[in-house]
């Protein structure tokens, strides 16, 4: 990774003083988390784990099983039915509405299908959570070169995304995800669209983004990547959670 | 850093968060179009309509008309005359001129008719008095002077006349600003709506958005601006159509405009630049609320 671009990733939680305080405290915590649809079993039972500072977990389990509802608990796209979640030390169900974009902009999210936005050049997509944040153009958009040029896009920056293969557009979301350098970075099978050499890669990239300081998740069914991180893991089965020590 | 970079990099401006306009937008922007002419078209019929009712009281104002009955054996000529006379020295007053037989029965013939009118029917004369612009003599005045000479007369100084002009003056502003309000209504609904729409249309943007941090405001101002931006648009063009027909109105018409009952001047017109500007009002807001609430609901 070139000089620049570690710098552009720079995490450093603790860094700002007003993280200071929670730098100790579990960046996620659930408590007896359940969610339902409707009137459906529920999707999630009795949840409860907590991802410490700087760790690095895997979510496994079969399809259907709940990874990407779990993951839509963390990044706010849903609301629990029960139990208790802390995001950064705020408890999501009495935060007021005002504070929930501010934990959001804190977050790196990798769909599963990418959910870049096609009417944006590759470029301004990279750029969106920077922009959204408030940033000026002229204070980012060197660094947002930097970062595509490091994922491999450096060539695509005016490329529209309904022209980029299946491994571009997974490499131009996670650029998007990291960009604003997130405390926690989640990834909802970001290797399901790419063959086992760029999945590799991509294990690559986000090992080196928890070095620089990133909380990281990643829900994955891809047993031998798993495999071979030797990282945690939960494993979702039947939405309940089983907790696994590193490998 | 290749050149080509950074010539990208220069060059680059931030894209559009929402995506350009669709085929609705043109729809839309036509309808809003259509609404602010009429909006113009009134505002123009307001001034002009409220300038001729000006005009109106002011000629009615500016004068009075006296109808003079003979008495005895004095001739009903020798008694106008007469009453011309007295009227003429009273302070405020500028100019009384009686009027004979033949003026009388021109007045009355749009209602009696050519032949209706027997030659030895009694008919009363009239006197036009012209009054004093700065300091006009009051109906009280004149009806004094005739009677100082036994002069039977009646004074008309038009107050009624002028009180129905003033009333139906009032009206048309009224009627006007019903019109303008209920078209600023129609156009904010239809807007609310158009917001509604596009943001439910585009719920996978909103919702990228959304959990890429951002504030329900900030997307409210990407509709608002879109939806400003597109009837400040759809109103400069209702703007330009409604001042050519003005335009053509003041200048086909002639001095008096296209009918001397609603005088259209060059300084109408420059009403017409508000449009714009209000239709982006009425449309920035109506979006932002529409806006607001649709997000409330997807939260």
């Amino acid at each position: 990774m070139s000089r620049n671009a570690r710098q552009i990733l720079d995490f450093a939680p603790g860094a700002n003083a007003e993280r200071t305080q929670e730098a100790d405290a579990p960046v996620l915590r659930f408590v007896d988390v359940g969610l339902r649809y409707g009137r459906a079993p529920e999707t999630l039972c009795d949840i409860s784990f907590a991802l410490e500072p700087g760790s690095f977990h895997f979510l496994t389990g079969p399809s259907g099983a709940g990874k990407s509802s779990l993951l839509k608990l963390i990044y706010m796209d849903e609301r629990p039915s029960r139990g208790l979640i802390t995001l950064f030390g705020q408890d999501l169900a009495s935060a007021p509405a005002r504070v929930l974009p501010q934990l959001r902009r804190r977050i790196g999210v990798v769909f599963q299908e990418f959910r870049l936005l096609d009417h944006l050049s590759a470029f301004d997509n990279v750029a969106l959570p920077l922009r959204i944040a408030g940033r000026k153009p002229a204070d980012y958009r060197q660094d947002v070169a930097e970062l595509m040029a490091w994922v491999g896009l450096g060539r695509k920056l005016h490329a529209m995304p309904e022209t980029l293969s299946g491994g571009e557009k997974q490499r131009l979301a996670i650029a998007r995800a990291v960009v604003a350098r997130p405390d926690l970075l989640l990834a909802d099978e970001p290797t399901g669209n790419v063959d086992h050499e760029l999945s590799l890669r991509i294990l690559k990239l986000f090992v080196e983004l928890n070095r620089l300081g990133a909380t990281v998740l990643i829900a994955s069914h891809d047993q031998d990547l798993v495999a071979r991180s030797g990282m945690p893991v939960l494993r979702l089965d039947k939405g309940r959670l089983h907790a696994e020590p590193r490998r | 850093m290749t050149e080509e970079r950074a010539v990208f990099l220069r060059r680059w401006r931030p894209g559009p968060l929402l995506p350009a306009g669709d085929a609705r937008d043109g729809a839309l922007a036509f309808v809003i179009a259509v609404l602010c002419f009429f909006a113009c078209l009134t505002a123009l019929a307001a001034l002009a309509g409220d300038r001729a009712a000006r005009g109106w009281t002011a000629q009615l104002q500016d004068s009075a008309t006296v109808l003079v009955r003979p008495t005895g054996a004095e001739s009903a000529d020798a008694a106008a005359a007469r009453a011309a006379e007295a009227l003429a020295g009273v302070k405020g007053v500028d100019e009384a001129q009686a009027f004979g037989r033949d003026k009388a029965v021109a007045l009355l013939q749009p209602w009696i008719g050519q032949d209706a009118l027997p030659d030895d029917l009694p008919i009363p004369r009239l006197v036009a008095v012209e009054l004093n612009k700065a300091a006009p003599a009051g109906a009280r005045d004149l009806d004094r002077a005739l009677k100082s000479q036994n002069i039977d007369a009646t004074v008309d100084d038009h107050s009624v006349w002028i009180a129905d002009i003033v009333r139906a003056g009032g009206w048309v502003r009224l009627a006007a600003l019903g019109l303008f309000v209920l078209t600023a209504a129609a156009a904010g609904a239809m807007i609310a709506f158009a917001a509604r729409a596009a943001l439910a249309a585009r719920h996978e943007i909103v919702e990228v958005l959304h959990i890429t941090g951002a504030e329900d405001r900030f997307i409210a101002g990407l509709v608002q601006r879109r939806f400003a931006t597109l009837s400040a648009g759809a109103g400069l063009f209702a703007a330009l159509a409604a001042a050519m027909i003005g335009a053509a109105a003041r200048v086909l018409g002639g001095d008096g405009g296209l009918t001397p009952v609603l005088p259209i001047a060059w300084t109408d017109l420059a009403v017409l630049p508000i449009c714009p500007v209000a239709a982006a009002l009425v449309a920035a807001t109506a979006a932002r609320l529409a806006a607001l609430k649709l997000l409330k609901d997807m939260a």
